[in-house]
């Protein structure tokens, strides 16, 4: 992939090395210091270079039960909004690509959209909506407001992999005898398994560091994202708060990184048969 | 009438809102027979054979396979399997897991359906290709997997869909060869969508020809060639000469259009007396095309028509036919060769 056309290309400029390197540590760096401020032994400043050097906050922050609570519940919507957008997005993806029906680009357009549209806006326009249902706020709304752009995501990447199957596929395996059932089964799921792979794990990512939809759908709920943000306003726990901005960045780091890899091989596989 | 055919068309048709894809076809083909359905893209071949498989439905009529009344049942009811234009291999699958798809999916043990594969695997010569996956397979091989994925199912009737249509000219002609053993070898019923009307010839028992939607005419491919049935089945399956009106008159007595193939007529000096029995036409060479093993000639006759002559360079050369252009010439041509078109 990569190493084998890089031999070809010719030798970066020292001016867009740096330039690239510059970008590199101008996204990178906050987060480095998030990391190097969990080690500190003073609880409210930020000094450098640090007074000292100590563990301890690692102890504290996972003997805090609301933490636990936060984290427990963030998992617990991002799996289920996640479970929900992999269901619904397949269809979305199947009905716009296999049928031809009145208005399916319009579908397709608002599918899209909510992930388009300003998280405020989306995050009023449910309140508005849930309130005036009568929905009580609750675990299940922040689950609605989730998926309503982790739909997106998987739907994106599912219609994406459909669009670059052949189409024929599908009819002959119903020639060889299968039914709609078997089909799917047999040869729709193994061709679209890794772009489900890909969107779940990123609609699982966005879920888990919602904000601003979330502040609008929960109740007395508070996600991890949401116990993050009320901690600014407690300065003797910043060591703690930083701990957990750590945890969070491994705990995203982790799917996006597979989810990219599994859509470069999975691309890869597909040039073969061309 | 054929007797017990394995497929009959009843007064099929399939629209697609004003578009008349398939209009009112009636056809029967037999029992293990080869037979092609030719004509150029649009025509409605692809349509009608879609039909077969069950991916369509027609909009009127009724299709029968070995009389029994198929029209209405899902393609994964329908005792028959089809070879497609891209293939459609399972590239998720192994050569013998697309191989064995139908056995697997009627359930058929995998000890069994393995050997299966294997003896598909030596019909269509690609043994030890098993596990494989499509990706690593060239078209040609490909075909021959698609083939054998069909062909596992013990299909009554097999349907083709432009299969050769993705290879070179040299696989393709070697593939067309293996075809009519394989089907000779199994016995059933090939059907077989082709634009290319040599492939049509070289292969079938029978061809139909389609044109917007409806077929001008069934035959075999001697047939076909050289008592074309209409205008348009002339002009497509080779190529032909249409004479019609006072020059038709001056050849053969009557007005009546008829086509003679370039090939048939024979090139004359314009004072040479036809042998006895010959129909015959005055005029001169226009221009004169030389490819080697023939030369292609047109020639003007006297009223206005231009007849293509095609002859041989049995004892000509590219200087002998060359110098031809601007003479007088006599064609002339068995009465038995012309053929009266009916449209």
């Amino acid at each position: 992939m990569l190493s084998k056309s890089s031999d070809t290309r010719p030798k970066a400029s020292w001016a867009l090395t740096l330039a690239a390197l510059g970008t590199l540590l101008f996204l990178h760096v906050p987060m480095w210091i998030i990391f190097l401020y969990t080690l500190t032994p003073e609880e409210a400043t930020y000094t450098f270079p640090l007074p000292g050097f100590t563990t301890k906050w690692y102890g504290v922050a996972l003997q805090r039960p609301d933490l636990w609570r936060s984290l427990t519940l963030s998992f617990q919507v991002a799996a289920i909004a996640t479970a929900a957008a992999l269901i619904l997005g397949t269809f979305a993806a199947a009905a716009v690509y296999r049928s031809n029906f009145f208005g399916r680009e319009s579908i397709s357009f608002l599918l899209v959209l909510p992930i388009a549209l300003p998280g405020i806006v989306t995050g009023i326009a449910l309140r508005t909506a849930i309130g005036g249902l009568d929905i009580p706020f609750s675990f299940w709304t922040i689950v609605i407001g989730h998926a309503t752009f982790c739909v997106v995501v998987v739907y994106n990447n599912v219609l994406a992999r459909f669009r670059r199957t052949s189409a024929t596929m599908i009819e002959a395996s119903m020639d060889l005898g299968a039914n709609s059932f078997q089909t799917f089964r047999h040869v729709v799921l193994p061709n679209i398994a890794t772009a489900l792979l890909a969107g779940g794990m990123l609609a699982f990512a966005l879920s888990f560091d919602e904000v601003i939809v979330t502040t609008f759908t929960a109740g007395q709920q508070t996600t991890l994202p949401i116990w993050i943000f009320s901690q600014l306003s407690r300065p003797r726990d910043r060591p703690v708060t930083n701990v957990v901005a750590t945890i969070v960045i491994l705990i995203t780091f982790l799917p996006i990184f597979f989810a990219q890899k599994i859509s470069a091989e999975a691309s890869d596989t597909e040039g073969e048969m061309k | 009438m054929i007797k017990n055919p394995a497929i009959r068309f009843d007064n099929v048709s399939r629209h697609f809102g004003e578009i008349k894809a398939v209009h009112q076809v009636d056809l029967e083909i037999g029992d293990g027979e080869f037979f092609s359905m030719l004509g150029p893209s649009g025509s409605g071949k692809t349509t009608c054979l879609r039909m077969i498989a069950g991916f369509d439905r027609p909009s009127e009529g009724k299709i029968f396979l070995y009389d029994r009344d198929v029209s209405n049942l899902p393609p994964y009811e329908r005792p028959v399997n089809t070879v497609f234009q891209d293939y459609a291999l399972f590239p998720h699958m192994t050569i013998e897991d697309n191989i064995a798809y139908g056995l697997m999916i009627k359930g058929m043990p995998k000890i069994k359906r393995m050997k299966r594969v294997d003896e598909m695997l030596n019909l269509v010569r690609l043994p030890g290709f098993g596990y494989r996956k499509p990706s690593q397979l060239s078209g040609g091989q490909r075909q021959r997997v698609a083939l054998a994925r069909a062909l596992i199912n013990q299909p009554k009737v097999l349907l083709l869909d432009e299969p050769l249509g993705a290879l070179d000219l040299k696989l393709r002609q070697q593939m067309q060869v293996e075809l009519k053993n394989i089907q000779r070898e199994v016995g059933i019923t090939f059907i077989f969508v082709t634009h290319d009307q040599e492939e049509a010839i070289t292969m079938s028992d029978r061809i139909a020809v389609f044109s917007e939607g409806k077929i001008e005419q069934v035959g075999s491919p001697s047939d076909i060639y050289e008592r074309p049935a209409t205008e348009f089945v002339a002009g497509f399956v080779g190529t032909s000469n249409l004479v019609s009106g006072e020059i038709a008159k001056r050849a053969t007595g009557s007005t009546k259009t008829f086509s003679i193939r370039p090939e048939k007529i024979h090139l004359g000096f314009a004072g040479d007396t036809p042998a006895a029995g010959m129909a015959a036409l005055d005029g001169t060479v226009r221009d004169v095309v030389y490819l080697g093993l023939y030369t292609r000639y047109l020639v003007e006759i006297e009223g206005g028509a231009d007849l293509v002559v095609i002859e041989q360079n049995l004892k000509t050369t590219s200087m002998d036919v060359l110098s031809a252009k601007g003479q007088k010439v006599k064609l002339s041509w068995h009465p038995d060769h012309i053929s009266h078109l009916g449209s």
